[in-house]
């Protein structure tokens, strides 16, 4: 008795000869993903073998000259300015959803659509530059010296509402038609529908584009760098002006040696664990999106 | 000499009175000598198939004979096509696919390793439920495959484009539109240059899987008398819903139903036994439209 | 679920009056409509900011001339060719190396074997990692492991990291969407994977490989972080790819947060690279419309 073994995908020897480049090829991108982790352990390792890990959060000041290491100004103004961008691009995003694929006509919605597909390719500089010269002045008149935590947050729920919009879109496409029209046929009005039947539906789609957003924020370097004032302290308004870890990075890569650059590293590090955190919840997310 | 060297190999006008005349109705094909011998081309010995560990068809044995029309029948989800696909290892495809038993053929085992299986699905061809035309001209698609095999002169191609259109009656129909593409054909038209395709190659065996079941039934008819005319030269395996039909065309017939947990061959014999003399009572039911 | 939700939402319903549901109704419409009212005016505002301001400044002597003075005054021309060749750079290392992985990914690996699995972890990751990261990535593996130094060279192979995922990404959906009929009668014909890869599904693929290319070039033409410190600032017409060479992303940033009184041109670089991408941006998006449309009417 002969059993087909379970891979066989019973190719020739044309085909064996290219799936081997192939996977010589794909093999690659992991490398590529093993290089990033190793540099990035790598370079941090001079610190981190001499400094221990909640200094970076404990030390007195940011100096790296004079090896003190807090870095905790830094990571509330990125968990903040990225919480408080989510907190307005959220609720938007969600609105712009329901309004191109339920409240607006087709061709409007088409066109709603399509800019905001457009909003979504405005590079991030762009973003940084308008908000320097058009938002942070405005900002600075009502309560000076408008380059701070706000405007940072502004500027960031501009750039990641696209990203809610777009994913809380699809997820809402891939809600069967007739759950809503199953729904009005009961007498329930387009509101009662909408949050009773189909919102509900896509909830786990939606929730995993909020957590993309939001890994989109705390990795976004120029558009906080232009105007968030790059001031390392604690904020105790909106209106003080903040340095992220991305800007910090950013600003300071320049000129850093030594355990200096190695800091550096470790920030970005943190950065990507916590990055890849929220990217992995959200394809959970999308995977339970999936079985449902 | 080679009986399954087709006569039309031999040069022949096209352009002649006779081929003209022919034209609307079946190729040179018809000329072959009705040649259905009880001499076993492919037995089959206790064939097992399961997907992903759940079992499709369990322990079935029986022999396809050489020149003959052999037609699988039974109802929906019993196996017929998972069995097909075992015949020229298209369940190589399938993912999780595991086929365990014997299946001779010229005898070698085909399911065994080390098998040239583009070899082997030159000789036992095989037409889908859904006409399959390539995305590429009606010339090219019977092309492709040739020059896949290593056929490179043009005139040599070309002979055996116009040779096999004949055969399958599809020459007069489209020979001033050879660069047409094949998507434009219609369904019945379609099908026919799928089997003028798997022809072309020279296979031994034809498995069929309702080849007439997505057509109109007058396309569905030309199919069938093409169908018809292969005995002898080709060894046709058949799976059809339609029960006339299989009576119409048929030597012999296998009735499937599914057992208690997964297909398995209730009878096989002669068509006209099987349709008038039934051993078995659920052959009986089933032929004669109580049960299924 | 359906019934669930529905059950609950009745429920409710019975309890109010039909009055407060008309209003809530109605407020929430209006709400929603605001909101696209809004979303569109901020983009109407962001986009007039940046024309009203960059067209004045825009000629084809900007195009064409050289930066003078840090920026201030002069042209973009030396820009305009760095970025070109970042970009090529960049899609010339990631284009074949996305094509292989994708097609290995949809035609050579089970979906569950182990090898599949983990490069599409790898992808996953890659897709996730912010890009400054990739910019402290590129400085210190191309620019100091690899000795390329701020160099075109070492912006584009940091850019192509980048781009990797999303050119992986739309390849295996336009492959996965090619027919599978295509796969089983090819294979049904005796035919090896290569031929059917290479007639049949590439071909059927193509709208998508090419709108995957198209957005991978936008994104890579948007990128700045990965930029600073990895082909650097310096102004200059490149000689060579190792030649450090500034991105117009790059010069936009300079000039506005470096450069006093840089404004104005940046303002038409801006114009510039917004053109740009959105041309680019366009082009993809009219690809996927045009080859989803083709496909419904085929199904």
């Amino acid at each position: 008795m002969t059993l087909s073994p379970r891979n066989t995908l019973s190719l020739s020897r044309a085909d064996r000869q290219l799936a081997a480049v192939l996977r010589l090829c794909a093999l690659l991108a992991v490398v590529v993903v093993l290089l990033i982790l190793l540099f990035l352990f790598g370079e941090s390792w001079p610190i981190l073998s001499h400094v221990p890990v909640w200094r970076f959060l404990s030390d007195d000041s940011w100096h790296p000259g004079q090896a003190l290491y807090d870095m905790s100004p830094m990571l509330t103004a990125t968990v903040l300015s990225s919480a408080g961008a989510l907190l307005l691009a959220v609720p938007l995003g969600i609105a712009s959803a329901l309004f191109s694929s339920y409240y607006a006509s087709p061709g409007l919605a088409a066109v709603y659509r399509r800019l905001i597909e457009l909003l979504a390719g405005i590079p991030s500089v762009v973003y940084g530059f308008w908000g320097l010269t058009t938002l942070a002045p405005l900002l600075g008149q009502w309560h000076p010296p408008g380059v701070s935590l706000l405007s940072a947050t502004l500027v960031l729920a501009l750039m990641v509402l696209p990203t809610v919009a777009l994913t809380a879109e699809a997820a809402l496409l891939a809600v069967p038609q007739h759950y809503y029209r199953c729904a009005a046929a009961l007498g329930l009005s387009r509101w009662s529908s909408l949050v009773g039947v189909v919102l509900p539906a896509a909830r786990t789609g939606i929730i995993a584009g909020a957590l993309l957003a939001a890994a989109r924020a705390i990795g976004e370097t120029m558009a906080v760098l232009m105007v968030a004032g790059n001031v390392v302290q604690m904020p105790h308004s909106l209106f003080d002006s903040v340095r992220t870890l991305t800007a910090n990075i950013a600003l300071e890569m320049a000129y850093a040696m030594g355990d200096h650059r190695a800091a550096l590293f470790v920030s970005g590090l943190a950065l990507m664990v916590l990055v890849l955190a929220l990217v992995g919840l959200a394809d959970a997310y999308k995977g339970q999106a999936a079985h449902d | 000499m080679n009986p399954f060297l087709l006569d039309s190999e031999l040069p022949a006008d096209p352009n002649s009175a006779e081929a003209q005349q022919n034209a609307y109705t079946l190729g040179p094909i018809q000329a072959g000598p009705a040649c259905c011998e009880p001499t076993p081309l492919i037995s089959v010995e206790a064939l097992s198939l399961s997907y992903a560990g759940k079992p499709a068809l369990s322990d079935i044995s029986l022999d396809i004979y050489q020149g003959c029309i052999t037609a699988l029948i039974g109802p929906s989800g019993c196996g017929k096509t998972s069995f097909l696909s075992a015949l020229n290892r298209l369940t190589d495809l399938i993912p999780g696919c595991r086929v365990s038993g014997r299946i001779h053929y010229k005898s070698r085992d085909i399911h065994a390793t080390g098998q040239d299986v583009q070899g082997l699905r030159r000789d036992i061809g095989m037409i889908f439920q859904k006409p399959t035309p390539f995305p590429l001209s009606i010339r090219r698609n019977i092309e492709l495959p040739l020059r896949e095999h290593g056929m490179r002169h043009a005139a040599d191609l070309e002979q055996r484009v116009q040779q096999v259109l004949q055969d399958v009656g599809l020459w007069a129909e489209v020979k001033d539109r050879l660069d047409a593409p094949a998507q434009a054909l219609s369904g019945g038209q379609q099908q026919r240059l799928c089997i003028a395709r798997a022809l072309a190659l020279q296979p031994k065996v034809l498995l069929m899987d309702e080849p007439c079941s997505a057509l109109d039934p007058l396309s569905s008819g030309v199919v069938e008398d093409l169908i018809q005319s292969l005995r002898g030269r080709y060894t046709v395996v058949i799976v059809t819903h339609n029960l006339a039909q299989a009576r119409r065309i048929a030597n012999y017939a296998g009735f499937f139903w599914v057992g208690e947990q997964a297909g398995c061959l209730v009878e096989f014999g002669r068509c006209r036994q099987i349709f008038e003399t039934p051993r078995h009572e659920l052959t009986a039911a089933y032929v004669n439209g109580a049960r299924g | 679920m359906i019934n669930a939700h529905l059950r609950k939402a009745l429920s409710k319903q019975t309890w109010q009056p039909a009055i407060r549901d008309w209003l809530k109704n109605t407020l929430a419409t209006g709400l929603i409509n605001l909101t696209a009212l809004v979303v569109s005016g901020l983009f109407v505002w962001l986009l007039s900011d940046v024309v009203l301001h960059g067209l004045p400044k825009l000629s084809w002597g900007f195009v064409f001339d050289a930066p003078r003075n840090a920026g201030r005054a002069g042209g973009i021309a030396p820009i305009i060719v760095s970025t070109s060749w970042i970009l090529l750079v960049a899609i010339a290392a990631a284009a074949p190396l996305g094509l292989a992985t994708a097609v290995l990914l949809t035609e050579f690996t089970r979906p569950a074997s182990r090898f599949g699995r983990c490069v599409e972890a790898s992808v996953g990751v890659l897709a996730g990692v912010p890009s400054i990261v990739f910019g402290l990535f590129g400085n210190a593996f191309f620019c100091v492991y690899l000795k390329l130094g701020f160099s075109i060279l070492s912006g584009g192979l940091t850019l192509a990291c980048m781009v990797l995922p999303i050119l992986i990404h739309t390849a295996v959906e336009g492959l996965r969407a090619a027919p599978d009929e295509y796969r089983q009668a090819a294979a049904a014909l005796g035919m090896s994977r290569s031929a059917a890869l290479l007639h049949l599904l590439i071909p059927a693929a193509a709208p998508a490989l090419l709108a995957g290319l198209l957005l991978g070039i936008g994104r890579a033409g948007a990128e700045t972080a990965a930029l600073i410190f990895t082909s650097g600032y310096v102004d200059r017409m490149p000689g060579s790819w190792l030649d450090s060479g500034r991105a117009l992303s790059v010069h936009i940033y300079d000039l506005s947060m470096n450069v006093a009184g840089g404004d104005a041109n940046a303002y038409a670089s801006a114009l510039v690279l917004i053109v740009l991408l959105l041309t680019i941006n366009s082009l993809a998006m009219a690809l996927t419309q045009h080859w989803l449309h083709k496909k419904m009417i085929r199904l």
